[in-house]
């Protein structure tokens, strides 16, 4: 059995490409077409969402942080994220929840919710040709090792763990699909198998699904941590949201 | 939720001019075909008729069916005559109708 030591998950990796440079040339049209792009849908009833009131407070996102192409600028290259206070790390979704909670004095959305995946798109979408910047420090050290075991982890039937498509077959075929490298760089995305916009950790499970391993629930600590060491991996890649995939 | 649409016309056209529409509409077009998770069949539910009136006059209708994809695009051309509004009303199998509106100037 192929054992994966540390020491080969810390070699220095060769600059990363994103997901769209394996895509065929009508999804990369599709996906630089601002009007075009579907996933501008999505965007654009998360500005609707941005604006409206919500819960007890009746404030809405923009009561607090006003005007999002400037307040939300360069957010998404932050997130998974932890506050400094403690707490749990939280990306964009989690983020969004807490703030619905803490904030407006609403209820949660449901992970995958139209309304959670709009404004998680319009919030990420504000960051978009900005490189992804997550550093690696003592707050979140731990969900990142957890998140690069998980990475390197054979799990399923199949037996497959993440690195054995993404690191070291990304660019060959697997059927009639390019293998890509697996940043989350362009998430959320309109995925065309999908006929919708789609979170990262829609797309997780669907990775788990494929190597027939038990799938971890969207927004659970294990896709979150996962979520933090791609997002490390694809440091220097940029926004690209609302993506288009395949 | 209500139907979210996007539609992209020119501010501005010359008199005479020939541009491009397009329309951008939100919705799932259920086809029909598909099951849901207990294997019961999603009913059919696709935006069947989409008209666009330029001033009042109806200068495109697209009738659709079950092979068009999700959150459809429309692109047609039009000549521009006069200033004054665009307006999209669509209607789907379940009887949710959506409307959009655009203005639109015209110079000599």
């Amino acid at each position: 059995m192929l054992t994966l030591s540390a020491a080969a998950a810390e070699a220095p990796r060769p600059q990363p490409k994103s997901g769209i440079e394996y895509a065929g040339s009508d999804v990369r049209a599709l996906q630089a077409d601002d009007f075009g792009n579907p996933g501008m849908l999505w965007v654009a009833r998360g500005e609707k969402l941005w604006n409206a009131p919500a819960g007890r407070s009746e404030k809405s996102c923009a009561s607090c942080h006003r005007d999002a192409p400037a307040t939300m600028k360069g957010v998404a290259t932050r997130y998974p994220r932890r506050d400094a206070g403690g707490g749990e790390l939280l990306n964009l979704e989690g983020r969004i929840n807490q703030c619905r909670v803490q904030q407006q004095g609403a209820e949660t959305w449901r992970y995958e919710s139209e309304e959670l995946l709009s404004l998680t798109a319009y919030v990420a979408h504000q960051s978009r040709g900005m490189p992804v910047n997550i550093g690696i420090n003592e707050a979140n050290r731990v969900n990142f090792e957890r998140g690069r075991d998980i990475y390197y982890r054979r799990q399923g039937q199949m037996n497959l763990a993440c690195t054995h498509c993404h690191e070291q077959n990304a660019g060959r075929k697997l059927l009639a699909d390019t293998i890509s490298e697996g940043h989350g760089n362009a998430y959320p995305v309109y995925r065309l198998e999908w006929q919708s916009a789609g979170s990262l950790h829609r797309r997780l499970r669907a990775c788990y699904f494929g190597v027939r391993a038990e799938q971890p629930a969207a927004g659970s600590a294990e896709l979150v941590d996962l979520e933090l060491y791609l997002a490390s991996r694809a440091r220097g890649l940029r926004v690209e949201t609302p993506g288009v995939r395949r | 939720m209500s139907m979210l649409a996007r539609v992209q016309v020119p501010a501005q056209a010359r008199r005479g001019d020939v541009f491009p529409i397009r329309i951008a509409i939100q919705h799932p077009m259920e086809t029909g075909y598909r099951p849901d998770n207990f294997g019961r069949r999603i009913a059919k539910n696709v935006i069947n008729t989409l008209t666009c009136r330029y001033n009042g006059v109806e200068v495109f209708r697209a009738e659709m069916g079950s092979g068009v994809s999700a959150n459809p695009q429309l692109q047609f051309y039009l000549r521009a005559e006069n200033s004054g509004e665009l307006v999209f009303d669509w209607v789907d199998d379940s009887g949710q109708s959506g409307s959009e509106r655009a203005p639109i100037t015209v110079t000599a």
